[in-house]
């Protein structure tokens, strides 16, 4: 499960092309998944269009849970995106991953730390933004005093903490599902190597946790991919609503 | 090798170098997928649900419009048909009222002819009557000068005189 990656180093920065694929395939099942279920909108909603409504009427109450409208609603796209995002990056990584010599190329974007810590820097670099531009530069360093001004320290050491375990949880998540299933692949197919019959006996035992384990990772996948969104809604909302 | 591949992720992996080119392709890629879907899915997806929600408040505040109009057509009409009815019942009563009337009217006159009527006839009555006795006395008096100058005519016994008394009497009768 140590499988090496892909980089190349291009102007100073050292690019994972196994990540830049991914991330590339990802975005584009995302753009393709959305334009087509909105190519033919219609007022009396049919098929696909149907179930992109319904996702996001889920994401306007995951905004609704944590904010009021007249705030939240701007950050409805971003909260959509980011779930389809996840949850198409989380999946990919589920049927099979690729291997091309030594290096890992099919996998998840969302088992490589750096997508996931980019990710939630980038979400708490919005909730910043957005909180100096909704409650001033005032309103927002005064966020940090509240409620009492000896919580300041716990208060800078909790968005570190936040942006963190925001992005972490996402990559332990997929990146432990997949090196189980990687295990259960190499259980079913290492056998073969020894004899005919251990490889059976390996393929018979994978067969049914790798089962189990393919559910409960899509099971999980989509359940980080509403923990991020969800996440990323409260700690917006703790920045920019008045009575925090 | 393996440690520090579970200790740094695959950013560590094949030597120590931290993916910087991995960040910025996700940040711009992410940026650029957020443009995308904006102009092409999610915004028409929001317009439309909008537009929806337009429709739908537009169908319910019309719907309440026609029912309002509907409510006060019908109190419109329950006030002309109570109208009508008073009118009706109005107008039966002064039928009533007026063929009362005229059932007295006509009783009165009835009875004010037959009164009329009766006046005359008796009136006719007593004229004839009248009449009856004038004419009785006429033939009265002719008769007792015609008995007495039959008595002057002849000296009768008192039998005979009786007898011819008693027969002009029937005489005068039967010329009645």
């Amino acid at each position: 499960m140590n499988h090496g990656a892909p980089i190349v180093e291009f102007m100073g920065l050292y690019f994972n092309l196994a990540n830049i694929m991914m991330i590339t395939i990802a975005s584009l099942i995302v753009f393709i998944l959305a334009v087509v279920s909105t190519r033919r909108l219609e007022l009396k909603p049919t098929g696909i269009q149907n179930f992109t409504e319904w996702v996001m009427d889920f994401v306007k109450g995951i905004i609704n849970s944590t904010m009021d409208w007249n705030t939240g609603g701007r950050f409805l796209i971003l909260g959509m995106t980011l779930i389809m995002y996840i949850f198409v990056s989380n999946m990919l990584g589920l049927p099979f991953s690729i291997i091309v010599g030594h290096d890992l190329w099919w996998k998840s974007p969302t088992a490589d730390p750096v997508i996931t810590m980019t990710l939630a820097v980038m979400v708490m670099g919005l909730t910043h933004y957005y909180g100096v531009k909704m409650k001033g530069a005032k309103g927002y360093a005064k966020g940090y005093f509240e409620p009492m001004g000896f919580m300041f320290p716990l208060k800078i050491v909790e968005e570190f903490a936040n942006t963190l375990t925001l992005g972490l949880r996402l990559y332990g998540n997929i990146y432990a599902g997949e090196i189980l299933l990687g295990l259960l692949a190499g259980l079913a197919t290492s056998g073969y190597a020894n004899g005919f019959g251990s490889g059976i006996a390996g393929t018979l035992g994978a067969i049914v946790p790798m089962l189990a384990w393919q559910g409960f990772s899509v099971f999980v996948g989509t359940i980080q991919a509403f923990i991020f969104t969800m996440l990323t809604m409260v700690f917006i909302s703790h920045k920019v609503s008045q009575d925090h | 090798m393996l440690t520090s591949g579970y200790v740094l992720g695959a950013a560590a992996e094949g030597g120590l170098h931290f993916n910087g080119g991995d960040i910025i392709f996700q940040l711009v890629m992410f940026i650029i997928l957020l443009a995308l879907v904006k102009k092409f899915a999610w915004g028409p997806l929001m317009g439309i649900m909008k537009e929806r929600e337009q429709l739908i408040a537009n169908e319910i505040s019309a719907a309440e419009a026609s029912r309002a109009e509907a409510g006060k057509l019908l109190e419109e009409q329950r006030e002309l048909l109570k109208t009508s009815r008073t009118e009706a019942g109005q107008l039966i009563e002064n039928a009533k009222k007026q063929g009362e009337a005229q059932r007295e009217d006509i009783i009165s006159a009835a009875r004010a002819e037959a009164e009329r009527l009766k006046e005359s006839a008796k009136r006719e009555i007593v004229q004839e009557k009248e009449k009856a006795v004038a004419a009785l006395r006429d033939q009265v008096s002719s008769l007792s000068v015609l008995i007495a100058s039959k008595v002057i005519e002849k000296e009768l016994s008192e039998a005979d005189q009786e007898k011819l008394i008693n027969e002009y009497l029937q005489e005068a009768g039967e010329e009645r």
